[in-house]
């Protein structure tokens, strides 16, 4: 009755049609008003939530797969902690990233090893580079009957990767572990196919300890590979399969990944002459000899200091100093700011290597000169 | 007005795809440009690929692709045909659907499974059985020689062959099932042999879908990227043995894509890129040519 009520004054050639109803018609009426009426809310809470997706602001970034498994677990930490903001990371790759972050569609890019001179000239503006995770490099072997316990030295991995160590039972090994029974089967030696920043890392090494590697080899994403008895074997899962079926292979393949694997790894020897596994620590150690790091000087294979683990290395986000889109630059800021400090704790969880409280204080620093309205 | 607008719809979507391969043809040209510029037409035939010092060339690469999917097909098309010859021939037909659908099923499979298990599954058996087998036995050949370290062009070629069988299969059974039975009846009632009546009516009749097959399955080959990848062993030499790793243009393609930052690294790549393509419609193109032969023999016959 109320419709008709409020309805008559506005329309009044509605009064006879509704006089003119009959009970079932109206019931019908009836009906057809709650369906509306509940269809409208249906669509109302559509829009509600919309909007509520609207008022979150995703931040999107691109790069680096070695940094998916640390980036997920840690942008899922800060917004369960900021409800108004989410991370979209996609790992396209380090090069695929650094593409994106010059093309700028995303907020920010990730790499394993820091963008050079001709990259930052295409980006055509000021770049701020911030290390945001350590990783380190076992070096991994299948011996029958010898587990745990090899001893190598940079030199000797260098010798085996350039084709000129080629027998396990090989003079200059065995005189570094004369506790082991070396078998006579021949080293194959497996790299990573793909480009990535472990073989980035891990050439790095080479080249620091070896200059005939540094002369004929170099150090890359993707080199070229000298050893005649060489496979390469895409992604770490592809390393550890080809080292793991494969009797008499050595190969490199991320901390992480060994550690979850389980796989046998050698004790490397440091510049200081100590042989040490590569654990959290001694990469953290390593990293913490050079607490200045920068895009310019950034290599800390064959890092000095008793406790220093030679292969590791840092991974990198890159940002524009003048972001383009200033509305979200102290969003950014603050979530970098964030990932660099307390999401350091996330790291040790998934396998990363938390930065040291020194390259953390670097970080900031770095992060402090982008510009926020 | 209805039959009108049919063909305007037609010429649309053969448009549509003249314009889509033209695209990819002149984005692919256009992008391996700084490559094409740098090398020319030696990028063809050096073998080097170091992205270290910029250095880049094609030839491992093509062979590579070339000699897994070409031996592949030569293995597969006459496993293929057997089993298709079996199931549309002479299988009873309580068996024939089922094994047929069965080997349907793997071409379902998706590849990197199949790059996986020839990783942990085959090419351990590669290195421990079949190629010290096919070395005691044939290792006088230099196909056979040197050392096997279980991936490599042949583990790469096997798993092709697994993975391309099921179209052969399945094409030509359709084809071998849709020779008219009246022909066979005729045969028979000539006092031919079930086997006979196979070899000079059924075979040459369906020739031309059998050899379609092997083009549509050789084309599978060419392009298989991630499964190859996991097991040629990546390295781009060209050797003589099929033990020694191999590389092709989509494996390294897929690998270094990603972090390839330089100009010329990437436009070498895009390079290799355009050369699958132009080496897919020169396989292609021959395989028609091979083709108009073989049914131009037959009308001879």
């Amino acid at each position: 009755m109320a419709v008709v009520e409020t309805g008559g004054p506005v329309c009044s050639g509605c009064k006879p049609l509704a006089a003119a109803l009959t009970p079932a018609a109206s019931e019908a009426n009836l009906k057809r008003a709650i369906l509306a009426r509940s269809a409208l809310c249906a669509l109302g809470s559509v829009v509600w939530l919309w909007s509520g997706a609207l008022a979150a602001t995703q931040l999107t970034g691109a790069g680096s797969t070695f940094d998916y498994p640390f980036f997920s677990r840690a942008f899922y930490e800060y917004s369960r902690q900021h409800s108004d903001l989410t991370v979209n990371y996609q790992s396209i790759g380090s090069g695929g990233g650094i593409q994106q972050f010059i093309a700028k569609t995303v907020d920010f890019g990730a790499t394993d090893v820091p963008m050079n001179a001709e990259e930052i000239e295409r980006a055509g503006a000021p770049v701020l580079q911030v290390p945001v995770t350590l990783g380190g490099e076992a070096v991994a072997y299948n011996l029958p009957g010898i587990g745990k316990g090899l001893r190598l030295t940079p030199e000797l991995i260098a010798g085996v990767y350039l084709g000129k160590v080629t027998r396990w039972n090989d003079a200059a090994i065995a005189r570094l572990n004369p506790g082991l029974k070396l078998p006579d089967v021949p080293i194959t030696v497996v790299h990573r196919s793909d480009g990535s920043g472990t073989t980035y890392i891990f050439t790095d090494f080479l080249s620091a300890v070896s200059a005939p590697w540094r002369k004929t080899v170099g150090t890359g994403k993707s080199v070229q590979w000298p050893a005649p008895s060489s496979v390469g074997g895409k992604g770490n899962e592809g390393v550890a399969g080809q080292v793991s079926q494969s009797p008499g292979a050595i190969g490199y393949v991320e901390l992480a990944y060994a550690l979850q694997n389980e796989m046998a790894y050698a004790l490397v020897r440091n510049r200081d002459g100590n042989y040490l596994y590569p654990t959290v620590e001694t990469i953290k150690a390593a990293a913490a000899t050079k607490p200045g790091v920068s895009a310019a000087d950034f290599s800390i294979v064959d890092a000095p200091g008793a406790n220093s683990y030679p292969i590791a290395g840092y991974s990198w986000v890159v940002l524009y100093q003048m972001p383009p889109n200033p509305r979200r630059a102290a969003l950014v800021k603050a979530a970098m700011q964030w990932l660099v400090t307390k999401g350091q704790e996330t790291a040790e969880s998934v396998g990363y290597v938390p930065l040291p409280e020194k390259v953390q204080a670097q970080a900031l620093a770095i992060l402090s000169r982008m510009r926020t309205p | 007005m209805a039959g009108w607008l049919f063909f305007l719809a037609m010429d649309l979507a053969c448009g549509l795809f003249l314009l889509v391969v033209g695209g990819i043809f002149l984005e692919l040209l256009a992008g391996s440009w700084p490559s094409i510029r740098a090398f020319g037409l030696s990028f063809l035939w050096t073998s080097a690929w170091d992205p270290v010092a910029g250095k880049f060339g094609a030839l491992p690469f093509i062979y590579g692709t070339l000699v897994s999917s070409l031996v592949a097909i030569a293995l597969a098309a006459g496993v293929g045909l057997l089993a298709a010859i079996y199931l549309a021939e002479f299988a009873p037909g309580w068996l024939g659907a089922p094994l047929g659908l069965l080997i349907e099923l793997l071409a379902a499979v998706p590849s990197v499974v199949y790059g996986l298990w020839g990783l942990f599954v085959l090419s351990p058996i590669v290195r421990s059985q079949i190629g010290p087998f096919l070395q005691a036995t044939l290792g006088f050949l230099p196909l056979f020689s040197g050392p096997i370290y279980g991936v490599g062009m042949l583990t790469a070629i096997l798993i092709l062959v697994l993975m391309i069988v099921p179209t052969v299969v399945a094409v030509s059974r359709d084809v071998l099932l849709a020779v008219p039975d009246i022909q066979r009846e005729s045969m028979l009632a000539l006092g031919a042999t079930r086997w006979e009546v196979t070899r000079r009516v059924v075979l040459p009749a369906a020739r031309g879908g059998i050899f379609g097959a092997c083009v549509l399955a050789l084309g599978r080959a060419v392009g298989e990227t991630i499964a190859t990848t996991m097991v040629i062993g990546n390295r781009p030499v060209i050797s003589a043995s099929l033990f020694a790793p191999g590389y092709t243009l989509a494996s390294v393609i897929a690998n270094e894509f990603t972090e390839a930052t330089t100009t010329v690294y990437l436009g070498a790549l895009t390079e290799l890129g355009l050369l699958l393509f132009v080496l897919s419609l020169i396989v292609n193109g021959l395989a028609r040519v091979l083709l108009r032969a073989l049914s131009g023999g037959l009308r001879q016959a």
